[in-house]
């Protein structure tokens, strides 16, 4: 997995709440059998103004001019700032994928939907959770400057915002280092697989019914 | 010290290790694939040269992606018309067939949607962890399970080890007492629920439904209210074990038989809160107030009874609610104000891992024997969950009935819940549904989805639009 450690760039929006997995990437995408590739449908019914199909050349569709993401000053978006419970709905692991596909490296919201939250630190993919006053006030300050800047200092855990000022983040240990590793989730399992088979022997001898049932 | 949670004790009995930084590995029982989140994990696993783990404990199905419909069902894998889902289910197979993982193939009986299936063979067992990726694996905890969806890289982590990373989750109880009143019935106490606690409401949570509701419920009415806990925002939701439990796991292909099956049903009925129990959020609820329920927009919490009208814009008491009810009136096409028994209906879907149960079918088939579909209605689907759910219905003469009515009998899959396959909505068509997700664009781009019981999704059918199943006569208006 990719390390993070430090990320600056431009900020972008979703402003709007309860964002759901379905909307970050639209099922007939999860056809696909490859981890790759899903970033041209990032959004796909907010972006474009036409139906996608997987595999279609996106360069040459109709695209929603209003949706702010395709605006011109938020091109090179690679901080996406977003209101509560973002990521809700499916375990789609694709959501991340597509996210990450697109460009982004960091999401900023209030909150996170458990499960998409957790598929992010899989992917490389840092969910910055800040108040939903500190989101307001990086709201605003995205929508009155052109080529709003931001840095994430995962770290530090600090949001560093172009006058200097930050605000602080938490995060799990365990998720902070792995990320800033860039760890092998499963190597490092495998590591306690003594414990694991350990585990298992005793479990086999009180509960046999767990073992073996499918043949 | 204070007693334990059901929770508790299934997160302490498979406790693998407590790692320092607050991290825990977490024993995994029962892992079910399907073809739309394996593959990946599956060339993970090749790539970094791993086998499964322990082959025992999987099971895989192709639910979410095969058709529905029974002439190109009976033409095999060969006979999906759309490559790339043939593409994937085929993959399933492949990768099954390759690392030896049992695999209920497309058209074998016991096949079925992930979370239908697992129960009704018996891969589900009390007292287990549960995983799947899918985020509807929170259904198998109605048998007290630690049951959870994850997503891709997850799965390869089972596959690989058993095993998962994982935080405990904080304890939350639901509790409803009462009775519930003729023509209610689960799905309208969980769309109840989360239209009380909002999407978000049990984030971070592991829920236990709790009260006389649920010790009264079948089984299968748990695992749909279960089934519903993610859109609650809990990734677990879980029913305490009771002599239903037991009863239910009697006598199923893969359960255990005779002294171990007793055995067992010693250890499971251990499952249950200690009366000292503390959770960290308690919710109550009335069960003998709730009415029908309805999604009128496009989120599991926008929901009414169907006896209310649908919520005005400027009825919200913050911005950010007025923004949402906003749009998702416009993306609906709905008028704030009008009673929800106003919207017409132009398709109707009933089945999904939350309804497509034995249950369910012969609750629909009741309301719509000796009707007709509303001459207004495009489509009305009944799907069952699984082909040991068609076969039960079919012996019965459930199909018959369906049939007689003008709904169309289908092959067991997901169907129109994710729309993957070729069962969807046109753009702006409304769609009574007793799925778990009224997104936008979740059953087709630009589809209007509302959300209710198969009760008042079948008689939606019949009338036309959505009506209350406690005054339905099978008139249509």
């Amino acid at each position: 997995m990719k390390a993070f450690t430090q990320h600056s760039g431009i900020a972008g929006p979703m402003d709007r709440a309860n964002v759901d997995t379905d909307m970050i990437i639209p099922k007939q995408f999860l056809k696909s059998i490859k981890r790759s590739g899903f970033g041209p449908n990032l959004f796909d019914e907010l972006r474009y103004l036409d139906e996608g199909q997987p595999g279609q050349d996106c360069s040459h569709r109709p695209v929603n001019k209003d949706f702010p993401l395709n605006k011109p000053r938020y091109k090179d978006a690679s901080i996406l700032l977003a209101r509560k419970n973002f990521g809700c709905g499916s375990s789609r692991e694709h959501a991340p994928w597509a996210l990450e596909d697109y460009g982004f490296r960091t999401i900023i919201a209030p909150s996170y939907a458990d499960i998409f939250y957790n598929n992010c630190f899989k992917n490389g993919l840092l969910p910055v959770i800040l108040t939903e006053q500190q989101v307001d006030v990086l709201f605003k300050e995205m929508n009155a400057a052109q080529g709003y800047q931001l840095t994430i200092d995962l770290v530090a855990q600090k949001v560093i915002r172009p006058n200097g000022e930050s605000f602080d983040f938490e995060i799990d240990v365990f998720r902070k280092d792995c990320l800033v590793q860039g760890l092998d989730e499963i190597g490092l399992t495998m590591q306690s697989a003594d414990a694991i088979k350990e585990y298992e022997k005793t479990r086999e001898a009180s509960q046999p019914w767990v073992f073996g049932a499918i043949k | 010290m204070s007693g334990k949670t059901v929770y508790d004790k299934l997160w302490d009995s498979h406790l693998v290790k407590k790692n320092e930084d607050g991290s825990a590995l977490i024993y995994i029982d029962r892992h079910i694939l399907h073809e739309v989140t394996s593959p990946q994990a599956f060339e993970g696993l090749r790539i970094a040269g791993r086998k499964p783990w322990r082959l025992d404990t999987n099971v895989a199905t192709p639910d979410h992606n095969i058709s529905t419909d029974p002439a190109e069902r009976a033409a095999g894998v060969a006979g999906i018309p759309d490559a790339t889902s043939r593409i994937q289910v085929q993959t399933l197979d492949d990768n099954c067939d390759h690392f030896g993982i049992k695999e209920f193939k497309m058209n074998e009986m016991g096949q079925g949607i992930v979370h239908v299936m697992g129960p009704e063979l018996g891969a589900t067992m009390p007292g287990f962890t549960v995983v799947c990726g899918d985020s509807h694996t929170a259904t198998h905890g109605a048998l007290a399970c630690l049951a959870h969806g994850i997503g891709t890289s997850e799965v390869e982590h089972v596959l690989a080890s058993q095993c998962l990373v994982t935080k405990k989750m904080k304890n939350m109880r639901v509790t409803v007492e009462g009775e519930l009143g003729a023509g209610v019935t689960p799905k309208d106490v969980v769309l109840a629920i989360i239209a009380d606690i909002g999407t978000a409401g049990g984030n971070g949570h592991a829920i236990e439904f709790a009260g006389s509701v649920f010790r009264e419920m079948s089984i299968e009415g748990r695992m749909t209210v279960c089934n519903m806990a993610i859109e609650a925002g809990a990734r677990v939701g879980l029913v305490a074990v009771d002599e239903k439990t037991v009863d239910y796991c009697k006598g199923r292909q893969f359960m255990p038989s005779g002294d171990i099956f007793e055995q067992a049903a010693e250890y499971w009925r251990t499952l249950v809160s200690d009366a000292d129990a503390v959770f960290d959020t308690e919710v109550s609820i009335d069960g003998n107030a709730i009415a029908p329920q309805v999604s009128w927009g496009t989120s599991p919490e926008m929901v009414v009874p169907v006896t209310a009208n649908i919520p005005k814009v400027e009825d919200q008491t913050d911005e950010v609610k007025q923004k949402g009810v906003e749009r998702a009136l416009e993306y609906m096409g709905l008028e704030g104000g009008a009673p929800i028994t106003s919207v017409y209906v132009d398709r109707v879907f009933i089945g999904s891992c939350t309804n497509s149960r034995i249950e369910d079918m012969r609750a629909a088939a009741k309301i719509v024997e000796g009707h007709r579909v509303s001459s207004s209605v495009k489509q009305a689907l009944v799907v069952p969950g699984s082909q040991m759910v068609k076969e039960q219905a079919e012996a019965e003469g459930l199909h018959k009935i369906f049939i007689a009515a003008g709904l169309d009998w289908r092959e067991p899959g997901c169907s129109m819940c994710l729309a993957m396959n070729a069962d969807k909505l046109g753009a702006g068509e409304h769609c009574a549904s007793t799925s778990n997700r009224n997104f936008e664009g979740r059953q087709g781009s630009g589809g209007r989805t509302h959300l209710m019981s198969p009760e008042m999704a079948a008689a939606a059918a019949i009338t036309g639009h959505i009506v209350d199943v406690r005054t339905f006569s099978g008139e249509q208006s």
